[in-house]
């Protein structure tokens, strides 16, 4: 056992050394948590709505203090010409614009139909959509209150009521939580184990190693334990930033989140293990990692784009990737606090792709030796 | 030199890897506390040949023993027998001194009083005693063959394989590092070493030389040299390593 503690120590010596590289392996996790929770965010605040019309006229006025009203909206310039307006979404000064037909309240009154345009910027088609659909529901609103007031109370209107469960507010870090999660874990296990051990194939050190008594098995534990621990700390760290600082809510079990994160970093060291056997240099480590890991894991995992909508043949190349299962379970004993039984496939498919790695990895490392 | 006990008995050594044969029938002994050469040109087998018998690989056929254990069956346990120090790395440069004695001490199963008492007893032997607390990386490379020198034979092998253990050092320095080679030989350490100067190849007790995955000469220096009608070692390998016929 002696052998092993030697070895474990000489790793922590190599990481202590490398002091760059530790400050990004602790730092970085807090930084994407903040950045991805605090700047990036999918949420639209007080997008700015510019009106083309009558300012005199009632319904426009009723439109117009409705939308002052929405939190998410609110009321940038009013023209008389449309062409001002144009010039004001092509500087991106405008989010959307609302053209209101001349003599609105009039002709609503009277032929009981009038017409509003709403032109928004597609040049950023998220916020578009998001937008429109806040200043339809605007409208919409402002229709049933008419409505309501021309036939009486209300006989015929259907008023939907909604409900978010989970996450009322639809906080976007809820969602960005446990991507980065799945992200930070993925990347420390798999690139850093993957850079120590090619780069003491590269010095010509490992040779050393291996005409020692210390067996193969031991030096490959070694190798892979001080990353567990560093992303044991990063767990942590993300953790506690995540509940604290983004409010995100941890409703499940903690003991449960952490089996399923030692589980991942498993899967995840495998991974590392089995790049630092294909590469030869440390730049081929990390371009694997870097294209080859992490690269599929965002794009792929359901950080940004959901699974849900992907082709059928994505859908499937996502199925393989660990952090996929690792960021649903999050999600789910996070975010809906379920126990045990209801992430029981996802877990099982992640305890296999640990076993797989793990197995394959430390098979063909042996065999290369 | 201890002529009736071997360390190293080798018959019909063969290594191939697919077509390949890089070792082609090799035999051999060396003795207790011998200083035997292994020379050979780039690409001899020499290497392919020393990974078998430090227990790194397996050979295709043949067998031998390494400090009295089976090539065949018995790696783990000649790993445990034998040092081991290679041409270029043989120390962490990121790591102190002590930090590396430690390590390899550690390694080689040696208890926490051994080491402290291994470090000191080595650092005085080398005079770097103030050199305790050095990265590895700032020494000069005198130093550092030196030092690896004495971690690889730090848990008192039997045997010592040294891959070019000199290269890219000026003579005086050589010569240096060649007394602490004859002072582990007169402790009764067999020295199994690779070279490429054929003045280090006149140390030796022994020299055999590889060529094309075969031992073409092994004999003493003195009668090779006579064999051969050369002044020299330089001409001895001259004149055998030329008859290669394998390319690079």
């Amino acid at each position: 056992m002696k052998e092993i503690f030697a070895f474990i120590r000489k790793e922590f010596w190599h990481i202590s050394r490398d002091r760059r590289t530790t400050l990004i392996v602790l730092v970085m996790p807090v930084v994407q948590i903040l950045l991805f929770g605090f700047a990036i965010s999918t949420e639209v605040h007080n997008a700015v709505v510019d009106i083309v019309g009558d300012t005199t006229d009632p319904i426009v006025r009723n439109v117009m203090s409705r939308i002052e009203g929405n939190k998410y909206l609110s009321i940038g310039e009013i023209h008389d010409m449309p062409s001002q307006a144009e010039a004001r979404l092509r500087k991106g000064r405008a989010k959307a614009v609302l053209f209101f037909e001349r003599d609105f309240d009039k002709k609503f009154n009277s032929d009981g139909k009038a017409v509003v345009r709403i032109v928004s910027d597609g040049a950023d088609p998220n916020t578009a959509q998001i937008v429109t659909g806040y200043i339809q529901g605007v409208l919409q609103s402002e229709q049933l209150a008419l409505t309501e007031e021309m036939i009486g109370q209300g006989r015929v209107s259907m008023r939907p009521n909604l409900q978010l469960m989970y996450n009322p507010a639809m906080n976007s870090s809820y969602n960005f939580v446990p991507g980065v999660m799945g992200l930070i874990l993925m990347l420390i296990c798999s690139m850093m184990t993957a850079v120590s051990i090619v780069r003491e194939k590269e010095m010509g050190t490992l040779e050393l190693v291996l005409v020692s008594p210390v067996k193969p098995f031991w030096i490959i534990l070694s190798k892979l334990t001080p990353y567990l621990v560093l992303s044991i700390i990063n767990y942590v760290s993300v953790l506690l930033l995540a509940h604290y600082v983004m409010g995100v809510p941890i409703n499940g079990s903690i003991t449960l989140l952490s089996l399923a994160s030692l589980i991942f970093v498993g899967s995840s060291l495998g991974l590392g293990l089995l790049v630092s056997v294909i590469s030869k240099t440390q730049q081929t480590a990390m371009l694997l990692c870097g294209m080859g890991l992490t690269m599929p894991t965002m794009m792929l995992s359901g950080i940004i784009f959901p699974c849900e909508s992907m082709p059928v043949a994505l859908q499937i190349l996502s199925d393989i990737i660990p952090a996929k299962w690792y960021i649903i379970i999050v999600k789910r004993i996070m975010i809906q606090g379920v126990g045990a039984q209801a992430i029981a496939k996802e877990l099982a498919v992640l305890s296999c792709m640990m076993f797989f790695l793990l197995g394959i990895s430390i098979k063909k490392f042996k065999t290369r030796l | 030199m201890e002529k009736n006990i071997k360390t190293v008995e080798i018959s019909h050594l063969v290594k191939k890897f697919g077509h390949f044969t890089a070792v082609d029938d090799i035999s051999f002994d060396v003795y207790k506390g011998e200083i035997f050469g292994f020379l050979g040109a780039n690409g001899a087998g020499k290497t392919t040949a020393m990974r078998i018998l430090c227990g790194l690989s397996r050979p295709t056929s043949g067998q031998g023993t390494v400090a009295g254990h089976s090539i065949l069956k018995d790696q783990e346990k000649i790993k445990r027998h034998i040092g081991y120090m290679s041409q270029k790395f043989s120390l962490y440069t990121d790591l102190k001194v002590w930090e590396n004695i430690e390590l390899f001490g550690g390694i080689y199963g040696l208890n926490d009083k051994q080491i402290v008492s291994k470090t000191d007893e080595m650092l005085k032997a080398l005079s770097m005693e103030n050199a305790r607390n050095m990265f590895v990386r700032d020494m000069p490379l005198g130093w550092k063959q030196k030092l690896a020198f004495s971690i690889a034979m730090a848990h008192n092998p039997e045997i010592v394989f040294l891959d070019e253990p000199t290269s890219g050092v000026d003579p005086v320095t050589r010569r240096n590092f060649w007394e602490l080679i004859y002072k582990a030989a007169s402790d009764g350490v067999t020295v199994f070493v690779t070279t490429h100067y054929m003045d280090e190849a006149e140390y030796c007790d022994r020299v055999s030389i590889m060529v094309d995955g075969r031992i073409e000469a092994l004999a003493s220096p003195a009668l090779l040299k006579e064999r051969y009608e050369a002044r020299n070692m330089d001409e001895v390998f001259s004149k055998i390593a030329g008859r290669a016929k394998r390319e690079l």
